[in-house]
């Protein structure tokens, strides 16, 4: 496999403006006769096929969702950041740029952060343009906040539903373009292979959800923009039906796969209420700016919170951080949590979580003021446990959250498979090690607005123009294999639910893969996991059949593909055998019990060949270099 | 609590289709209704049976998808919220619920409790949204907008398409979700340019769905999750009637 990630040579401030004007362009007129597939219709799909089609490509896009707008993006609460310093409180380009490499603990590319920050720019603009109703300030001008931890209010939201605002405009920004005739829109369609042709990605491979047709589509070079991986640990934050088919399916047809084991655990999710939940519901993590964490200092202490007298409560962040407290980033709060949790400190009736509290806030600032703040948030939290966090502090616990890892793309997001490109949270990104809240958004969308629509013409030009129809060797196999697959499935009659399986999983990565690591947990794990699925395909029962809508069979599917990925992502936390970021290897830490870098062995990217289902993969390197953010240890003491 | 539970069972679109009775056994109060089907279908499957189908996918209130009648009431019996958000400590131990797929004739039923809404898409295709070129923008902070107007404009905005305003609805009209994206874009200066054309457009695609009229019921704003209010249907209105004015007598210079 060869990992050459095309930085151009340019200094970095002028790369990307001198990499517009290298690349090769399809004049307009030849752009129409191009046939781009896009899979996912989230923030980064959504806004690629929209642009790609105002472009004059022919552009067919799939979902698997009934309609784009509600893919998992919908589910962004915080805010998006862009260095666009309206504040005047020294925001820069530059320092978006080193804020996100520092934070990613020095695992991500400088070259595309430094791109990802200078376009967050126009990230806004054209958001506000489509009506995006980002808060704003009483004279009109566009509201700010701080973000996690961030030094600068660069984060822009609208209430706490950016995450919904982003994707109908760039949902209606689509079905614009649906109606123009340069999108054809393919709903309720799932992807369950990439077609590779004489080494080039030339088409995919759809179930339709409803008829359970399988078929194959053609086209000069696929997109995915299909969404991160966390609902591979069961519970998580993710929607429902978040899942890794498209990137895995595409690994196995030559994709590398970059840093499977960086998974982000966010420390404000309300904790499980019983073993029957198949979700997790995040808290904005706005929240730790007014509330103090803390647990009960005796281990098993059952009074209720309010009994607990101040010198008896541990607040453990502001304990241990004095200068950040309560604002520790993600990795530091979840790990210090699950600590607390697991030597017995554990509050509430599952004996699952910490508590968040508000009642010095309200002293402080009135209960007025704190509802004017997270009053919608506290109602969340209510419907959801019955509590009221004005009275009671709430109860949080770390959850899967995000996920870093992905596919592996160079400068212009291409796979190492030619024709093939990743976008959004499919891609193993520029977040590193470590995403910074709002970052996700931006990144999607940029990728999705500004660089594919671009870099696709540049592989386009080149590209040699062949005529692969659906009756293609390569389309037909692959078809087959799909049905194959299917007809599997279906055939085993076993006796366990998919869901059971899928449980069992997610415990043995959370056990071993989540928050903290060690070499003899991840060999448990790698030997596990092949074990289960091997049960998997004796023992599940999927009900009904292929031909009509079955969600058992969907579910089953993307349960199948898991427990293949879930190895490669233990391996991968195996051999990254140092500490970074949201990787944290209990062998590896400093002397204050923070996670420990081995720059000098793992400063680079662990990128993925597969070599078939329970072969031990093949770990290739892509080598980091920091020329302008200088390697140093992340402190927040 | 254990419950007795009555749901609607469609093999397919042309399936006749009827309803069900399962027993939900030992459910608890910190139980989302969806938990609740979950472990219904569990134990369906282990039966060898098929579950029941029903979409949902974020389960926090805020993709749309979940969308179901319980008890008659579109997204069960609490103001203000999707079925997904509804938890079991509203039901007590031996009620019985009734569970249906939202009905009207531009959404018909898939299966079970999965019902095609894309009719909504078809509505925003016909002009719901800004014509804006990605990288043509301007400066997002070149045209301050009064907050009162980007507040307004945010509150439309909230819709979420779960389209349980049709449902409830007597005429299974979608004049609330139409009204609601109408107005979203109205209130915004970026949005005047194809402000009447807009109106004009969404609404007729509304009629030739097959959505109902709007006879001011107002059941409407009553199930919608997001309390999208009544009054821009009023403001929808006057945007259709001054668009087909114009049409009808040309815009004066
Ligand atoms: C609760 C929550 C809150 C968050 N808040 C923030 C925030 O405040 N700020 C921030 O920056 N980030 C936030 N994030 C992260 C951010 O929302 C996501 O990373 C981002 O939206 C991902 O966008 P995407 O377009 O890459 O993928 P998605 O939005 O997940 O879209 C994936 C698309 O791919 C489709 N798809 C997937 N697989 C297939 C297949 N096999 N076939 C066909 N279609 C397929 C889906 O249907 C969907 O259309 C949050 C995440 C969560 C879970
Ligand atoms: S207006 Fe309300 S009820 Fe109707 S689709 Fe929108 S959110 Fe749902
Ligand atoms: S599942 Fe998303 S709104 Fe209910």
């Amino acid at each position: 496999m060869e990992l050459n990630a095309r930085i151009p040579d340019h200094p970095i401030d002028r790369m990307w403006e001198r990499h517009r004007f290298d690349m090769k362009l399809v004049n307009p007129a030849n752009k129409r006769r191009y046939q781009v597939i896009v899979v996912g219709t989230g923030l980064a799909g959504g806004a690629a096929a929209a642009t790609m089609g105002e472009l004059g490509y022919q552009v067919k896009a799939f979902t698997f969702h009934d309609s784009p707008r509600r893919a998992h993006s919908i589910a962004a609460q915080g805010g998006i950041n862009a260095a666009k310093n309206y504040q005047g409180d020294g925001d820069s380009v530059y320092r978006l740029f080193y804020d996100t490499v520092k934070g990613g603990d020095f695992r991500s590319r400088e070259a595309n952060v430094y791109r990802l920050a200078e376009l967050s720019l126009n990230i806004i603009d054209q958001a506000v343009a489509q009506g995006v109703p980002f808060a704003r300030e009483y004279g009109g001008l566009l509201a700010n906040r701080s973000f996690g931890g961030a030094q600068v209010s660069r984060t822009f939201y609208a209430r706490g539903q950016t995450g919904q605002q982003l994707l109908l405009g760039a949902y209606q920004a689509l079905e614009r373009q649906v109606q123009a005739g340069t999108v054809q829109m393919n709903v309720r369609s799932e992807m369950l292979d990439v077609i590779v042709v004489d080494g080039r990605a030339r088409g995919i491979v759809t179930r339709d959800l409803v008829t359970g047709r399988i078929e194959a589509h053609m086209a000069d070079a696929v997109v995915l923009g299909t969404g991160g991986y966390s609902n591979a640990f069961f519970l998580s934050t993710n929607a429902m039906g978040c899942n890794v088919t498209a990137t895995w399916r595409a690994h196995r047809r030559g994709a590398g796969f970059a840093n499977p084991c960086f998974t982000q655990i966010h420390p404000t999710c309300i904790p499980q209420s019983g073993e029957y939940q198949g979700k997790l519901t995040l808290m904005s993590e706005s929240l730790r700016n007014d509330g103090r964490i803390w647990v009960p200092k005796e281990p098993g202490d059952t009074r209720a919170a309010a009994a607990i007298p101040d010198s008896e409560r541990d607040y453990y962040l502001e304990r241990l951080y004095p200068s950040f407290g309560n604002l520790t980033p993600r990795d530091i709060a979840s790990r210090r949590a699950k600590e607390m949790v697991d030597s017995g400190h554990g509050v509430g009736p599952m004996r699952n979580g910490v508590y968040l509290d508000f009642r010095d806030a309200i002293q402080r600032l009135g209960k007025a003021a704190v509802a004017e703040r997270y009053g919608n948030l506290f109602q969340m939290y209510e419907k959801i446990t019955g509590e009221d966090p004005y009275d009671v502090p709430m109860r949080i616990y770390p959850a899967p959250h995000y996920t870093m890892g992905g596919l592996w793309v160079d400068y212009d997001l291409m796979t190492t498979v030619p024709g093939l490109f990743a976008i959004g949270e499919a891609n193993f990104s520029d977040h590193g090690a470590n995403r910074l809240g709002a970052s996700a958004l931006m990144q999607g969308l940029a990728d999705g607005y500004f660089i594919i629509p671009l870099t696709i013409g540049n592989y386009l030009a080149d590209a040699p123009k062949m005529d692969v129809g659906v009756d293609h060797p390569a389309a037909r196999d692959a078809v087959r294999e799909v049905t194959d697959t299917q007809e599997r499935l279906l055939a085993v009659k076993g006796n366990r639910t998919v869901d059971s399986f899928h449980q069992e999983l997610g415990r043995i990565l959370w056990d071993h893969c989540g928050m903290a690591r060690t070499e003899a947990g991840l060999r448990e794990a790698l030997q596990k996991i092949p074990e289960l699925r091997e049960r998997f395909w004796k023992e599940v029962l999927v009900p009904g059949s292929g031909a009509t809508l079955n969600q058992s069979l969907e579910k089953a599917g993307r349960v199948a593909d898991f427990l293949e990925f879930a190895e490669v992502m233990c391996w991968d936390a195996l051999t990254r055998d140092e500490s970074c970021g949201a990787h944290y290897r209990v062998e590896h830490t400093t002397e204050e019990g923070e996670a420990k870098r081995d720059d000098e062995n793992f400063a680079h990217g662990a990128v993925w060949e597969f070599k078939g289902v329970g072969e031990e993969p093949v770990r290739h390197r892509e080598p980091l270099h920091f020329e302008h953010v200088p390697l140093s240890q992340r402190s927040y003491k | 609590m254990n419950l007795t539970l009555h749901v609607w069972r469609q093999a397919g679109p042309d399936d006749a289709g009827a309803f069900e009775t399962y027993r939900a056994e030992d459910i608890s109060d910190s139980m989302s209704f969806l938990d609740m089907l979950d472990l219904v279908n569990e134990d369906l499957t282990r039966k060898g049976k098929e579950p029941i189908a029903f979409e949902h996918d974020c389960r926090e209130g805020i993709c749309g998808s979940c969308g179901m009648m319980i008890n008659g009431v579109a997204h069960g019996p609490e103001r203000l919220i999707t079925a997904c958000q509804l938890h079991m400590r509203s039901f007590k131990d031996g009620d019985e619920i009734w569970i249906e797929p939202f009905r009207a004739t531009a959404f018909p039923v898939m299966r079970d409790l999965v019902v095609d809404r894309n009719s909504f898409d078809r509505v925003i295709q016909a002009g719901g949204y800004i014509s804006v070129r990605t990288g043509s923008a301007q400066d997002a902070n070149a045209t301050p907008i009064p907050k009162r107007d980007a507040d307004r404009a945010f509150d439309a905005a909230a819709c979420i398409g779960c389209g349980a305003c049709v449902a409830a609805c007597p005429n299974a009209s979608a004049m609330l979700f139409t009204a609601a994206k109408v107005a979203h874009l109205s209130y915004l200066p970026q949005g005047q340019a194809e402000r009447l054309e807009r109106a004009l457009g969404m609404a007729s695609q509304h009629d030739a769905e097959g959505f109902g009229n709007c006879t001011n019921h107002g059941a409407c704003q009553e199930a919608c999750p997001k309390g999208i209010s009544v009054d821009y249907i009023a403001r929808l209105n006057r945007d259709v009637l001054k668009g087909t004015l114009n049409k009808a007598v040309g815009t004066p210079d």
